[in-house]
């Protein structure tokens, strides 16, 4: 019965997607928000169950499949409308639809004043419904299906307020960047078919070991393409560029697109290829540096931002460099893990801060904020315990699975790795209370019309915040102890054994690397405390003695300018000469010879058509003689 | 017993008709003659018919040819009804004047 009902799970947010899009603009909007909020509730309830089910059976057999209907036949491919239900699925529907629910509620309060009202709870149903099937798919050519849905989700909701020309371009920005991943996981696709015959995750993963040697170039190969579209989809080195300028759309879309949920599709799609990563330990090496090298670039860009949201943005960039990390050393638990808890605290922050926004009528420059702890309780409050969580502090949800994916890095012997991430926690605990302290504590540097403004967020986005405030305070329990918690005994059964795992050839104690990076995080926080709420001069300085540092972290490592002249102006001006020469001159040209050659035929041709009926009759004479001279010489 | 005429003599009539007709509609101006013309070469095409349903004992050539005056009894009825209505339209019935189909 219930592995039957696992397509409602996506059906439902599609279905309300669609009733508030075409309906949207002749119901009232109390309907609008009642379908659109009702969706993902019914779909957590069925995750819920499903979840529920799966805990009931003995850990091995906990799988749930079920097809829909056939969607591909050709030859000997056959691709189906195929769900399973695994823990993975599970964990990733739970958070989805969870995450998801709070922040449409959020939305209602939030969005109140918008015209677009409908379309924005429309798109982001569809979101829903794309996210959910791409964490549902039994097969890589339905997660795909899923993965370029909620691209376009992402763009058609980044560029949301489209009148504004950044939000247009950045959403066609984040499309562009997207694609250059995309098309390497098509590639992958196909030679999977190739390879295998199938894109169902079963046969792939099974036939995978037996088809490809451990560590052939195939493997590699595969695995880099793999890891190519979810570096794009998950912001990493080189293609992150995208997330810092998605910040341009709404509040509530930063928090579940580009903090909650899609940015984790890249962490996903590797975790669920895990067998295949496996047989490629190069790969595993490139997606851990990339991971590691990530975490602490974006950490070093975030220190500096003076844009509330995008200092979070490259925050997230840099926690899903965590969980790279974590993932490329084998800990794949761990990395879900911090997907997991990372998914409370960030979505939690983005919403603190759009709460922020919201309140100073749209001022999101840092440094024309301050001392909102007063007006702003909840929202400071909360944000507090987010900031607490990002950055790893004991007891909450962050501190759990970032540890857990250090002491896996050292543990695999990878001590440079393990000083990079150690280096990020330090500099996230710093930029994290600068954001904290700069936004809410200290004096208040509020412009007039901000400060008349001001008031805290209705209901509906305070109760969110106080939700995932929680959540992100506990979640990390799940995790307790590490290694061996409940998540990790949940989610153990799917991915394959690793030698480091089995083996534990190092033996380290997790309570002495747990301490380290607790400190450094601590020592970040100190400094950030003293630099911004103490001596609130000093950055200034610091600035002023170190101006070509500080203008480089500031202008984002110049990576933006970088690639606009490596890729977007040659392509721009290879395009312009394109179409100049080829397009207007050879394409265009032959299309209109054909057409000025018939015009010219026609005109000539029309002469013969006098109007005179005895000229044709003298040609139809004049054939008639030609035929029966042609018939009486050769034929008789 | 009478002497019977050749086939060849009808057969050299039908055709003096028949270029006769040709001649007619190539060279007359006037429509109602171009008609009379166009007679001209069914009835020759009807002699040969006839003609040679006689010299070959078949009476199909006989059934053709009343096939042939039902189409042109038919035709002239159209044809009439046309070259009236291009009268009271054109005051005319010279076909030099009437190049209504020009390109």
């Amino acid at each position: 019965m219930l592995p039957e009902m696992i397509w409602l799970i996506p059906f439902f947010p599609l279905l309300g997607s669609v009733l508030v899009g075409l309906l949207g603009r002749r119901i009232l909007r109390n309907w609008v928000t009642l379908i659109a909020c009702l969706a993902p509730s019914l779909s957590l309830l069925l995750s819920l169950t499903c979840s529920w089910r799966l805990l009931s059976l003995p850990p091995e057999a906990r799988r749930l499949r079920h097809s829909l209907i056939s969607w591909v036949a050709s030859g000997d491919l056959s691709v189906a409308f195929g769900f399973l239900f695994d823990p993975l699925s599970a964990v990733m529907t739970l958070v989805v639809s969870g995450v998801g629910l709070l922040i449409h509620v959020y939305s209602i309060g939030y969005m109140a004043d918008e015209r677009d009202y409908h379309r924005f709870f429309s798109l982001l149903n569809l979101f829903l419904a794309e996210m959910l099937v791409l964490v549902l798919a039994d097969n890589y050519l339905l997660l795909f299906l899923g993965w370029e849905g909620v691209g376009l989700c992402s763009y058609l909701l980044i560029a949301f307020w489209f009148e504004r020309p950044a939000a247009a371009s950045a959403g066609t920005k984040a499309f562009l960047v997207n694609r250059i991943g995309d098309a390497a996981v098509v590639v992958a696709l196909i030679w999977m078919i190739l390879l295998f015959g199938s894109l169902d995750f079963q046969i792939v993963l099974r036939e995978a070991p037996r088809t490809l040697s451990h560590g052939s170039f195939v493997a590699t190969l595969l695995s880099l393409l793999l890891f190519a579209g979810a570096a794009g989809k998950s912001a990493q080195l080189p293609l992150y560029v995208w997330l810092p300028d998605a910040m341009e759309g709404p509040t509530p879309v930063s928090a579940l697109i580009h903090a909650a949920t899609m940015v984790t599709a890249g962490v996903y799609l590797v975790a669920r290829s895990a067998p295949l990563f496996e047989l490629a330990p190069v790969s595993l090496e490139v997606v851990a540096w990339v991971g590691g090298l990530t975490a602490l670039y974006a950490a070093s860009i975030a220190l500096v931002q003076t844009d509330i949201k995008r200092v979070i943005a490259y925050s997230t960039i840099s926690q899903l460099g965590y969980m790279f990390l974590g993932l490329g050393v084998g800990a794949y638990a761990a990395g879900i893990f911090h997907l997991m808890t990372h998914a409370f605290f960030k979505a939690l922050l983005f919403l603190a801060a759009g709460s922020v926004i919201h309140a100073l009528a749209g001022e999101q420059d840092l440094r024309r904020m301050g001392g909102l702890r007063g007006p702003l309780k909840i929202t400071a409050g909360s944000f507090l315990v987010g900031a607490l969580a990002n950055s790893g502090i004991a007891p909450f949800a962050g501190f759990w699975s970032k540890d857990e994916i250090l002491h896996a890095v050292y543990a695999s012997g990878h001590h440079l790795l393990w000083v990079l991430g150690a280096l990020t926690a330090a500099g996230t605990g710093f930029y994290m209370f600068r954001l904290y302290f700069l936004a809410f504590e200290g004096t208040s540097r509020l412009s007039p019309q901000a400060r008349d403004h001001i008031h805290e967020a209705p209901w509906s986005m305070r109760w969110p915040l106080v939700l995932l405030a929680l959540g992100s305070a506990a979640a990390g329990f799940f995790g307790v102890p590490p290694g061996s918690g409940l998540f990790q005994r949940f989610l153990g059964p799917v991915f394959p054994m690793t030698a480091r795992e089995t083996g534990s050839a190092v033996h380290v104690s997790g309570t002495g690397l747990a301490m380290a990076s607790l400190v450094l995080s601590l020592a970040g926080i100190a400094l950030a405390f003293r630099y911004y709420l103490r001596h609130p001069e000093r950055p200034e300085a610091l600035a002023a003695r170190f101006p070509a540092l500080y203008g480089l972290l500031l202008r984002k490592y110049r990576v933006d300018e970088l690639y606009d002249q490596l890729v977007v102006r040659p392509t721009i001006l290879g395009a312009r000469a394109l179409s100049g020469l080829f397009d207007s001159r050879l394409i265009d040209g032959t299309v209109d010879g054909i057409a000025s050659l018939l015009v010219e035929a026609g005109a000539r041709l029309r002469r013969i058509q006098t109007g005179h009926v005895p000229a044709y009759v003298l040609s139809i004479l004049a054939g008639v003689v030609v035929l029966l001279g042609y018939v009486l010489a050769f034929r008789l | 017993m009478t002497a019977t005429v050749p086939l060849q003599a009808y057969l050299i009539l039908s055709a003096a008709l028949f270029t006769i007709g040709v001649i007619g509609v190539l060279i007359r101006r006037n429509a109602l003659i171009i008609f009379m013309a166009i007679e001209l070469m069914l009835n020759a095409v009807n002699l040969s018919f006839v003609a040679f349903s006689r010299f070959l004992d078949s009476m199909d050539g006989q059934v053709i040819v009343f096939f042939v005056m039902a189409v042109a009894a038919a035709e002239v009825a159209l044809g009439l009804a046309i070259i009236i209505a291009l009268y009271r339209n054109k005051e005319s019935v010279n076909v030099d004047e009437i190049n209504l189909l020009r390109g």
